[in-house]
Parts: C-alpha cells; structure tokens; sequence
C-alpha cells in the first residue's frame, strides 16, 4: 500500500491531462507562465504544510507513501502542491475554451 | 481549531489577492464558478481516498470535526484557496504580454 498517496496523484493527472491534446487548451505549452504561476503559490502553501507537519496539526501514514521525506515532508505532498495547481489550470483553461464556442 | 483558522485566513487572503491585489477578479466571472464544482468533485474524491484510507491523520484538537466524504470541512477551504490563488496569478501572467506566452 505504499502507492496510495502517488496513486491519488497519478489520479488527478490523468484526469486532467487528456485536456491538453483534446481540447488544445495550450497550458503546458506556456511552461514559463505555468511555473510562475504554480510555483509561488506551492512554496507559500508547502511553508504552512511544513509548519503543520511539524507541530502535529496532521500527520501521514507511513506504510501508505513512499517513504521518501525531502525537508521532512513525504513527497508525495510536495507533488501535491505542483500536481493539482496544474490540474485545476487546465480544468480553467478546458472550461474557458468550451464556453467560448 | 488553528486548521480551522489558519483556512479560513487562507481563503479571505485569497479572496483579497483575486478582487483587490491582482484585480482578476475571477470570483466575479463565470469561468471560476464553472470550473470550481469540477474542482470540487476531484477534491471529494481523492482526499475522501487519502483521509478515508487514513494516510493523512489529523489532530482532532484542530479541527472543527466536521467531515465531508471523510476530509475535514478545513481542507476544502484549504483547496479553494489553493486553487483560486494559482488560477488568479496565472491569469494576470496571461494579461501580462510576454509575446511568447500568448
């Protein structure tokens, strides 16, 4: 059960990633606007997990992530905060294209 | 409750960042609103997964206690504000014109 937490993730991407090649919503293509949108948020966000984490506001499982634990943070978590910002962009971006036809 | 707050400060800081900061003002469109529910339902699901299955444990001290589909109340505040602070910078970015990313 250790690919609990990444399957979660790998969830998410597929989910969203078919928008890319489908509806041609561009959002990977514009990696600079991408990372300078995701990236600042994820840092702030990660701080506040950081912080969490390590006064036991919460806590995960250890036998249901990888195990690997970069600045104490499974990273798994870390992932989160990159892998659903871009799923939520590209869900934007994929409902701005349908209501505009 | 400190999650409760902390999230609910999120959210206002959020709120703020998209109306008065940033001026994207996307709570005030359509798009935001249709896409969020999407949002939302991805969010039941994979965090109903991860606090259902217990990878994420919380201390019940910091949280209201209640849950929808198993997640605390606290974490889909925490994902709105998640998401309306990454969809509000990324539309200034687009309305700043770097040629290359328009």
């Amino acid at each position: 059960m250790r690919f609990t937490y990444l399957a979660v993730l790998a969830g998410c991407l597929l989910s969203a990633l078919w928008l890319e090649p489908v509806l041609k919503v561009g959002v990977l293509r514009q990696v600079r606007r991408l990372a300078l949108a995701v990236l600042p948020v994820a840092a702030a966000f990660l701080l506040w997990d950081l912080a969490a984490v390590h006064l036991r506001w919460w806590w995960f499982d250890s036998a249901q992530i990888l195990g690997v634990r970069p600045a104490g943070l499974p990273v798994e978590e870390v992932l989160f905060f990159v892998v659903v910002p871009v799923c939520a962009v590209l869900g934007f971006e994929a409902v701005r294209k349908v209501l505009r036809r | 409750m400190t999650y409760t707050y902390g999230a609910a400060i999120a959210v206002a800081a959020a709120i703020a960042c998209d109306v008065y900061v940033l001026r994207t003002r996307l709570l005030l469109g359509l798009v935001f609103w249709a896409t969020y529910p999407i949002v939302l339902l991805f969010q039941l699901l994979s965090n109903g997964v991860l606090t259902g299955r217990g990878v994420v444990r919380y201390d019940p001290g910091r949280i209201l206690g209640l849950r929808i589909a198993y997640a605390p109340v606290e974490d889909l505040l925490f994902g709105f504000a998640l998401v309306l602070f990454t969809l509000s910078l990324w539309v200034w970015l687009g309305e700043r014109p770097t040629p290359r990313d328009r």
